[in-house]
């Protein structure tokens, strides 16, 4: 279901069309009027309502709000976060893309099926599953409290450096690395089974190893869709809200995102705060678009 | 390797057993674990855990929400779409950038932004909300449905109105980016076809471009469906989260979670988890059609 | 260098691509592959290429008496020039070129001064020495086609492999190309195998071609071999153009339902004949126009249809019409019975008909 998400391989409308395939001008001007009142309403008024109500009370309060160490604090957490699930499934998605796109074997669809999954599951799920397993409670839990635990040391050391999985850092990476698993994946497949394989025939026969044919021929080939995939992976790793609220334990100044330190602000009434904490989101969601265009606009470009 | 899967191309070991790998910790082992941990409930238990009255309201919350905001997508959407392929206008890369906004936008902000517009004392709600609220008792006299899904009396946020709002921001980007491809590579051919045969504009649309579309809408319909069924971010800030009134589903398996229920909570997990693989499924099936009935 | 095929079988699950496949390709030629799609030529050129391998158990590939079947691609010293060429999109021409020279290992690999100095020569051997600089997508097809091959020529492999190599092109710059590559070929001598399905390009650049159909190889020969002596009703229908009807007249002895083969050029037509071995035709349609002249015509004893090409000059002393009637001889057929082919000329003088088969008289 990610291919709505993904559009990469989508070319820009043509302009001009033969006069039997075109509407008459009222219609035209309705539907255009319409279509643009319903993304002003639905899409451009709360971005808008983000920055006003940021700046409700001046610039002032507005650059107080960002200073508040703790969400520093929540911004310096996303940033680790995504920096750490990003490449994370950079490289897995390219190994996927790999073996999907240059090989055939049985079971193919079933793995990109599979692969798909994640974007099936509500966030508050994702967030779940990795409770179950690595909280008190759970298979993580009930070995730190097991008495023969397999690998006494491995035991001993954890309960030691109180390794925490579930309410600390490492569960809020999982949790970021479960809902952004697809995004390189998705992006990479189809572009790679599209520009089929003779290429890295071509530089095998003229005496390419294979990490010289993936460097030299199908990197250069492939780096726009991968930049792409990134750049979606990447807005979905720092703006994860459901999977990471299940997992953090709203530890502030500790495990708090900045979703999350969002969230923490708008329920104690802080407005200017919240907002100020989601404008810096919505920066970097309208980054994320502008990059995201200029990729469609140079890949486009390319494929003319 | 044996000589029949040898390949020139190198890499196939290493790129599918860390494919495999890694997908099997970080999505598959994970997933498990809900259906292993519900495994171990007495079908009394589960029974109780997934049907008991407040978590029923709570999938009738979810399921009604998430289709009016879909089928709201898709009248919208395909104007949209329609509007972004056919007719050129100034700005229009930068309002086709600007659909992918719920993508890229975390859902926490959605969820304030909406709130900040839609909440009585808001830019929109102080003077939608009376309008509203007249528009919705002259529709319940004619349309008893209308207090039948508890719009009677319904502010826009804050109650159930407020979960439609969000879901329909959160969907709105796949119907349009489902469409989008398929009216950029409808054939002009057909359009003038149907005119030179003497239809009108009208009948063109709606006897030879809709059906071509309809495989796509379906698909686009699908899945902004299922990211509804599944948000959360959004939907908390705006529904006012009133058990059997405003509670959906997540949201309740998040308070089940802060209750320590953890069985209750995956149990309900688990039913959810079925419906989306099912729906998945169903748009794997969607897009196969679509794309084999675009290619005829 | 030449290179030995032997017993080459090739199966993608339940469809066999080569069946048992043997083949010489003698030093120095120039050998075409020829059959339709789906006849295994290029699945058998891969495989030479080592880009796929025949299956378990099967098939032996030696170049010059040194077995390679185990060697991968990029060491067997091979050039394959690929049907929609694979140029890399985002190098230069002269970057393409360089290419297999500049991913060799650092020991074995020349300096960049005499790299580039090989991109140079090539790319004047190619006659393209201004577009180095280029892209890819900024040159015409068979601009590309000729990069194409100085990329595979420059790590001086010692077989070279087309796969389709006009294929992408337009008429014009096909036959331009052709004699191109016929002439290059010549000139460095290394030893060429292509594959097309077009019989025109096989027979007018190879010296040696071979037929394929259905995972197997039907006839190699010569041109003039295949095109004169075709070894099966697939060889004679799949080179050229040829009249195929069932015998009458003239069944063999104890043989089941016969086929004869006539090409075209081998109908002769006469107003007035009165030998043993004509036919009565009707006049169909004539087409008068290109480098000869052509006419349909209708048996009248079983209504079968025959062309026949002549010489305009002929065609004009002739003067048929539609729906005139006339006569014609067959001066070269090739006679088919079930699992054997005869063949016999026949002279137009209609003396007694001249028995050429191996071995067999009627």
């Amino acid at each position: 279901m990610a291919s709505a998400v993904s559009s990469l391989s989508r070319s820009s409308g043509s302009a001009v069309r033969p006069l039997a395939t075109r509407d008459a001008t009222w219609v035209r001007y309705t539907l255009t009027a319409v279509a643009l009142g319903f993304l002003a309403l639905f899409l451009l008024l709360p971005l808008v309502a983000v920055f006003a109500e940021a700046l409700r009370r001046g610039l002032g309060a507005y650059i107080t709000a960002l200073k508040d160490p703790d969400g520093l604090h929540a911004l310096k957490l996303t940033l680790i976060t995504a920096a750490l699930a990003v490449p994370a499934n950079l490289v897995f998605g390219v190994a996927a893309a790999w073996c999907i796109a240059k090989f055939t074997f049985p079971g193919k669809s079933v793995l990109i099926t599979l692969i798909d999954l994640p974007f099936a599951v509500s966030p508050v799920i994702s967030g779940l599953i990795y409770v179950l397993i690595f909280g008190a409670q759970g298979w993580y839990g009930q070995y730190l409290n097991a008495e023969a635990p397999w690998f006494p040391a491995l035991q001993a050391w954890l309960i030691e450096q109180d390794f925490k999985i579930i309410f600390a850092v490492p569960g809020i990476v999982l949790a970021t690395v479960f809902v952004t698993f697809p995004f390189v994946a998705r992006e990479l497949i189809p572009l790679m089974q599209q520009q089929g394989n003779d290429e890295e025939y071509a530089a095998i026969t003229l005496g390419a190893n294979g990490w010289q044919t993936f460097w030299n021929v199908t990197l250069p080939n492939i780096k726009w869709g991968l930049f792409y995939g990134v750049i979606l992976c990447n807005a979905r790793a720092m703006g994860e809200f459901g999977a990471v609220s299940v997992v953090s334990g709203h530890i502030r100044g500790e495990t708090n995102t900045l979703p999350l330190h969002v969230e923490i602000l708008y329920n104690e009434y802080q407005f200017v705060g919240a907002f100020a904490a989601a404008s810096v989101l919505a920066l970097l969601a309208l980054v994320t678009l502008v990059l995201k265009s200029l990729v469609e606009w140079a890949h486009a470009r390319r494929t003319a | 390797m044996s000589r029949s899967h040898r390949s020139v191309i190198p890499g196939f070991g290493l790129s599918l057993g860390l494919t495999i790998t890694y997908l099997s910790l970080i999505v598959l082992l994970p997933l498990s674990a809900a259906f292993i941990k519900t495994s171990g409930l007495t079908w009394e238990e589960f029974k109780t855990a997934v049907f008991s009255p407040r978590v029923l309201a709570s999938y009738r919350i979810s399921f009604l929400a998430s289709f009016a905001a879909a089928s709201l997508n898709c009248v919208f959407g395909l104007i949209v779409a329609w509007v972004l392929v056919r007719y050129p206008f100034p700005g229009r890369r930068v309002v086709d950038a600007l659909v992918d906004l719920p993508f890229a936008l975390p859902t926490a902000v959605a969820g304030i932004a909406l709130t900040a517009l839609y909440a009585p004392n808001g830019w929109l709600g102080h003077w939608l909300d009376p309008i509203w609220s007249s528009f919705v008792h002259k529709l319940a006299d004619v349309f008893p449905f209308v207090d039948w899904v508890g719009l009677l009396g319904a502010k826009l946020a804050f109650d159930r109105p407020g979960i439609f709002i969000a879901l329909t921001f959160i969907g709105l980007p796949f119907v349009v980016r489902t469409l989008q491809p398929i009216i950029e590579e409808l054939e002009p051919e057909f359009e003038e076809a149907s005119a030179s045969l003497g239809a009108n504009r009208w009948q063109t649309i709606t006897r030879v471009i809709f059906p071509q579309l309809l495989p796509a809408l379906i698909t686009g319909f699908a899945m902004a469906f299922a990211r509804a069924l599944g948000e959360y971010g959004s939907v908390v800030f705006i529904s006012g989260n009133m058990p059997m009134r405003t509670e959906i589903t997540p949201l309740l398996i998040i308070t089940k979670l802060e209750q320590y229920d953890y069985a209750g909570a995956t149990a309900i997990a688990v039913v959810m988890l079925v419906a989306s693989f099912t729906l998945l499924l169903i748009i794997n099936l969607l897009q196969k059609w679509s794309r084999r009935h675009h290619a005829v | 260098m030449s290179i030995i095929a032997r017993n080459i079988t090739k199966t993608f699950g339940a469809y066999t691509a080569l069946n048992d496949v043997s083949l010489d390709v003698p030093e120095g030629k120039l050998v075409a592959l020829l059959g339709p799609s789906g006849s295994g030529k290029t699945t058998l050129l891969r495989i030479i290429a080592g880009l796929e391998f025949s299956d378990p158990g099967s098939g032996r590939i030696d170049f010059h008496g040194t077995d390679v079947t185990d060697i991968p691609a990029g060491k067997r010293g091979v050039g394959f020039v690929f049907q929609h060429y694979a140029l890399f999109r985002h190098m230069t021409v002269a970057q393409n070129i360089a290419f297999g020279l500049t991913v060799q290992p650092r020991r074995e690999r020349q300096s960049a001064e005499q790299i580039q100095a090989r991109v140079k020569e090539l790319l004047k051997l190619i006659q393209l020495d201004d577009l180095g600089a280029r892209y890819p997508t900024q040159l015409s097809g068979g601009q590309r086609q000729r990069v194409a091959l100085a990329r595979a020529l420059a790590v001086q492999p010692k077989v070279l492999l087309l796969d389709e190599p006009f294929g992408a092109l337009d008429a014009r710059v096909r036959k331009d190309l052709r004699r191109w590559l016929r002439q290059f070929q010549r000139e460095i001598g290394i030893t060429t195998v292509f594959v097309t399905h077009d019989q025109e390009e096989a027979l007018e650049l190879a010296d040696q071609v071979v037929v394929m159909n259905n995972a197997k190889i039907e006839q190699v020969g010569t041109p003039q071999e295949v095109y004169d002596q075709p070894a099966s009703p697939f060889v004679i229908e799949f080179l050229g153009n040829v009249n195929r009807f069932a015998a009458l007249g003239h069944p063999l002895p104890g043989a089941g339902p016969d086929v004869i083969y006539v090409r075209p050029h081998d109908v002769d037509i006469q107003r007035h004949y009165e030998g043993e071995h004509g036919v009565r035709v009707r006049v169909q349609h004539v087409f008068s126009a290109g480098n000869y002249g052509r006419v349909a015509l209708v048996r009248l004893d079983n209504g079968d249809t025959i062309d026949a090409e002549l010489s305009r000059v002929r065609l004009k002393e002739l003067g048929l019409a539609a729906g005139d009637e006339a006569h014609v001889v067959f001066r070269h057929i090739r006679l088919f019975p079930a699992g054997a082919f005869v063949e016999r000329d026949v002279a137009a003088d209609d003396a007694t008909p001249a028995v050429v088969d191996a071995g067999r008289d009627i």
